[in-house]
């Protein structure tokens, strides 16, 4: 069974159709990509993955399960988790807060315990801790995890999003552009992490990319978007050859 | 962590500060060197800064603007009075004073949980909106309600003292814009430091729980925080339950150490919710022992400045600008950056010097 199943899936915003008969299937441990020119509608179908859309149309199943249209908490406890384009951390918190927010639904005690720190406090707290720097140092960002999260440089902070996704124990991680803004350098050191994340974590991974270079050298599929429809689907190497695509998308 | 220590210091110095303050003051009192005035605003300003606590994890943490919270206060006060006027002659003192608390903390909790419930699902300056609303309706309400107690029960009326249709040995407990007269004056000033720094021990335990990060998360960006599958309407909700609790404390306080209380716009209407947003603003958003510090400096002030007659105001209003900018205008912050004039800098240089002994 396939890990994620997107069939005939639609959204209008008023009279605009943004995404329409969109279809995807992603096979566990996959590493598949989403391209496409700007305002094809790639965002927006990472936004009705994670339920802050409402599809106007279709299905998602995840592991066989619906999750068309739930909360987006909802679908997070179901297993995706993602980063978003534009940076959003939790700003005023340490790096390790930020990865301990991550790390929410895992541990538990109550607010009660909390207040008044019982025992569970300190001992799930130390439990928390270590399995946050666990995590960042994946990244080796355990060195910064007192940092504010919003004083990290900019390639830093893209990596703290994507271990904040991670530390939500997600199956699938959906990552919204994360070479945008970054120098070739930075590019290839995110090619390695992503790399290594599969391996460490067994993740499948779907991510928008328009940097040719890092989706050809990491994807093992591509569903090219364009105007909110598929336009060509498959191996990475037969869409980057696909008429089609280099006439909408790549150029001549 | 290093993190958490930093603010743990800071919670630790703020209730050590307290502690020489109130060592001070009761010796002053006790020696007769503490001016009637002054000794009669010990209490209140205890209460003050109690609800500024709570209206700063309200405000700070939550990121939601709070109008309302003399009404919780409000809420507080009147529950737990009518429950030790009600009760007088039948608990014991320590018991009656230690359930009315209970009492007044948990209406004023329940008073919020219920405003917050329809209120939190919405994004926006609702709830600003809403608690304005409550802070009025609560006052009103009171001013209009007269319940009397006599050997068949308790009386209801929104009437007036005639419909109770009481016998003729009955007690009035609340009467309307009279409020509620003879509360047993209990809360004294030391039981008002210890709520003092029990509320900002529990508020700052609170931020810095797994709960806390949770309000944190929500507030610095809500559509990440539920896409690492937080229940943003349930922090939301607790954080201000518990907002809205610390306040009943503080009304808690102060309705047991006056003889008379009622509901007037002054103590517990717009301008009081309107006054604990300042000791909230100039003592730093999200910073509870700034809080204290304002609420402290703000009430004490314009009395201090009595004689001055009609300049007090003018006074008062010039301390509130300068406050404000040093609190908030960047070249200020920049300046004090420099020279060390930050609450983490006088820390670090009192440091040295302890070592340097």
């Amino acid at each position: 069974m396939a890990l994620l199943e997107v069939t005939n899936l639609g959204i209008s915003f008023g009279g605009l159709r943004a995404v329409n008969e969109f279809d995807l299937t992603i096979e566990e441990g996959e590493l598949y990509g989403l391209i496409g020119p700007n305002g094809a509608g790639k965002t927006t179908v990472f936004n009705m993955l994670t339920g802050i859309y409402k599809p106007t149309d279709g299905k998602i199943r995840l592991a066989g399960n619906d999750i068309t249209g739930k909360h987006t908490a909802d679908i997070n406890k179901a297993g995706v988790a993602r980063t978003f384009q534009n940076i959003r951390l939790f700003g005023d918190q340490s790096v390790l807060d930020n990865v301990k927010i991550g790390l929410h639904n895992s541990y538990e005690y109550s607010t009660f315990a909390g207040v008044f720190r019982l025992p569970k406090f300190f001992a799930t707290e130390k439990e928390m801790d270590k399995k946050a720097l666990e995590i960042l140092s994946v990244f080796g960002l355990d060195k910064e995890a007192n940092v504010l999260a919003s004083n990290l440089p900019y390639g830093k902070q893209r990596q703290l999003e994507i271990a904040r996704a991670l530390a939500t124990n997600p199956k699938l991680l959906l990552l919204d552009e994360p070479a945008a803004g970054m120098n070739p350098n930075e590019t290839r050191d995110l090619m390695n992490t992503i790399a290594l994340i599969r391996k460490e974590f067994g993740v499948t991974i779907l991510l928008i990319e328009h940097d040719m270079k890092l989706v050809s050298g990491i994807c093992e599929k591509l569903t090219v978007l364009n105007f909110g429809q598929v336009l060509a689907q498959g191996k990475t190497s037969e869409v980057l050859n696909n008429p089609r695509v280099i006439k909408a998308y790549l150029g001549e | 962590m290093k993190n958490l220590n930093k603010t743990t210091q800071k919670l630790i110095t703020t209730i050590a500060v307290i502690a020489v303050l109130y060592a001070i003051m009761q010796t002053m009192q006790s020696t007769g060197n503490l001016s009637s005035l002054m000794s009669g605003l010990l209490v209140p300003v205890c209460a003050y800064s109690l609800v500024a606590v709570g209206l700063n994890l309200c405000v700070g943490y939550l990121g939601e603007l709070s109008l309302g919270h003399a009404g919780f206060m409000c809420v507080g006060a009147f529950t737990s009075a009518f429950f030790s006027k009600a009760f007088q002659e039948s608990i014991p003192d320590v018991p009656r004073f230690i359930l009315a608390l209970v009492i007044g903390t948990c209406a004023a909790a329940l008073f919020g949980f219920l405003i917050a419930i329809p209120v939190l699902r919405l994004s926006g300056d609702y709830l600003a909106i809403v608690t304005l609303a409550f802070g009025e309706i609560i006052k009103n309400v009171i001013n209009v309600l007269y319940i009397g107690k006599d050997s068949s029960g308790l009386h209801f009326s929104m009437k007036d003292m005639m419909s109770l249709g009481m016998e003729p040995g009955g007690k009035i407990l609340v009467n309307g814009p009279q409020g509620i007269t003879g509360t047993p004056r209990q809360s004294t000033f030391t039981i008002a430091v210890i709520l003092l720094i029990l509320a900002l021990v529990v508020a700052h335990n609170f931020v810095n729980s797994r709960t806390g990060r949770a309000v944190k998360a929500i507030r610095d960006n809500q559509i990440a925080a539920e896409t690492v599958g937080l229940p943003i309407t349930k922090y939301k909700l607790i954080a201000f339950t518990i907002s809205a609790a610390i306040a009943g404390v503080g009304g808690v306080i102060y309705a047991h150490n006056i003889n008379s209380l009622t509901a007037t716009t002054n103590n517990f209407g717009y301008n009081m919710s309107i006054m604990i947003l300042v000791y909230v603003v100039l003592g730093g958003i999200g910073n509870f022992s700034g809080s204290v510090i304002a609420a402290v400096v703000l009430t004490m002030l314009p009395e201090m400045l009595r004689g001055l007659s009609n300049y007090r105001m003018l006074i008062y209003s010039i301390v509130l600008i300068v406050l404000m900018l040093f609190n908030w205008a960047p070249g200020i912050l920049k300046f004090r950056e420099e020279h060390g004039i930050t609450s983490k800098g006088i820390l670090d240089r009192f440091k040295k010097h302890k070592e340097v002994q």
